[in-house]
């Protein structure tokens, strides 16, 4: 077993309404930041795993993910394992 | 007298409000902790509005996964009476006791006023003493209401009436279709944003939530008739 660092992104789906993300997309723009386009808010999870190798620590983040982390009906997530 | 469990979570804050609610509408209402794994056989389980376990992750996702939640799962199977008011909605969807999710208010603001809603489904539960398409006026107190489901679930629920509380003139939260409430397939499940525990007297500006403890006990009442009936002459209670 080793220890592997796995770095989970978690984003709204692009389909649905995300009002976090245009909240500081206006934001931006009050700014100044006038070529923003569009701005969407997610959430990074870093999960220290032991596992016996890079793809056993990365399935088990998804089986996290499908479980706990994201929810199937709203979000779309990314899972990057390291070293 | 219906028995009905109130699940209270670290977090839980109308829990005491649902017990009273129940009870005025003659139920007999106990609280179960959610370490619990034991419901005590009631006839109907509510899973009380707040903020189970700080609504970390996302509202309702980490209470999904305490004891308690397997034996209102097993009750759900069962055909049993479960009711999910606010953060008991929230809970019921990461559940996958109900289709859908509930996401951030389109306005980004916590709500806490009245609104208006309409009666969509009476073959429920908790709304079987209710007109259909009866307009009430309850309070909401959410910040994640907006509720959500894909496309192909939005019209199956439309179509099989799973829809169970509509806003109407005004649609706080951006939910689609205007949705306040829905139940599952089987009818026994049901989850609203509204608070009716929170308007169930004259007392409390108006009691347009009252029928939704009622109905239970009307319900339960019926069915106890039914079983007196079964067994007339014997007068026993199966």
């Amino acid at each position: 077993m080793s220890a592997y660092t796995v770095e989970i992104r978690v984003m709204p789906r692009a389909a649905l309404l995300d009002p976090q993300g245009q909240a500081v997309q206006h934001a931006l723009q009050a700014l100044g930041f006038g070529d923003v386009a569009s701005v969407r808010a997610g959430k990074h999870l870093v999960v220290q795993v032991q596992a016996a190798t890079r793809e056993e620590a990365a399935a088990k983040a998804r089986t996290m993910c499908d479980r706990l982390l994201a929810n199937p009906v709203t979000e779309d997530y990314e899972c990057r394992v390291s070293p | 007298m219906p028995r009905v469990a109130v699940v209270v979570f670290p977090g839980s804050n109308c829990d005491a409000d649902t017990l009273d609610a129940a009870r005025a509408a003659g139920s007999d209402a106990y609280y179960v902790w959610h370490r619990d794994t034991d419901l005590k056989q009631p006839d109907a389980v509510i899973l009380p509005g707040g903020f189970s376990y700080g609504d970390y992750l996302r509202s309702g996702a980490i209470a999904r996964f305490s004891p308690v939640l397997r034996a209102v799962s097993a009750h759900a199977r069962a055909g049993g009476a479960v009711l999910g008011i606010c953060n008991g909605f929230q809970i019921l969807c990461e559940a996958g006791l109900l289709p859908g999710a509930l996401m951030r208010n389109a306005r980004l603001k916590f709500l806490s006023r009245p609104v208006r809603v309409r009666v969509e489904a009476t073959d429920t539960p908790f709304t079987g003493s209710y007109e259909r398409g009866e307009e009430l006026t309850l309070p909401i107190a959410h910040g994640d209401g907006r509720y959500v489901a894909d496309t192909q679930t939005a019209a199956e629920l439309e179509a099989n009436g799973q829809v169970v509380l509509r806003y109407v003139t005004d649609n706080p939260n951006g939910s689609m279709h205007d949705i306040a409430g829905v139940c599952n397939a089987g009818r026994n499940v049901v989850g609203i944003m509204p608070h009716p525990e929170r308007r169930n007297a004259q007392l409390l500006g108006g009691q347009d939530g009252a029928r939704v403890f009622l109905s239970l006990e009307a319900r339960n009442a019926t069915q106890h008739a039914g079983d007196m009936r079964a067994v007339d002459g014997r007068h026993l209670r199966v």
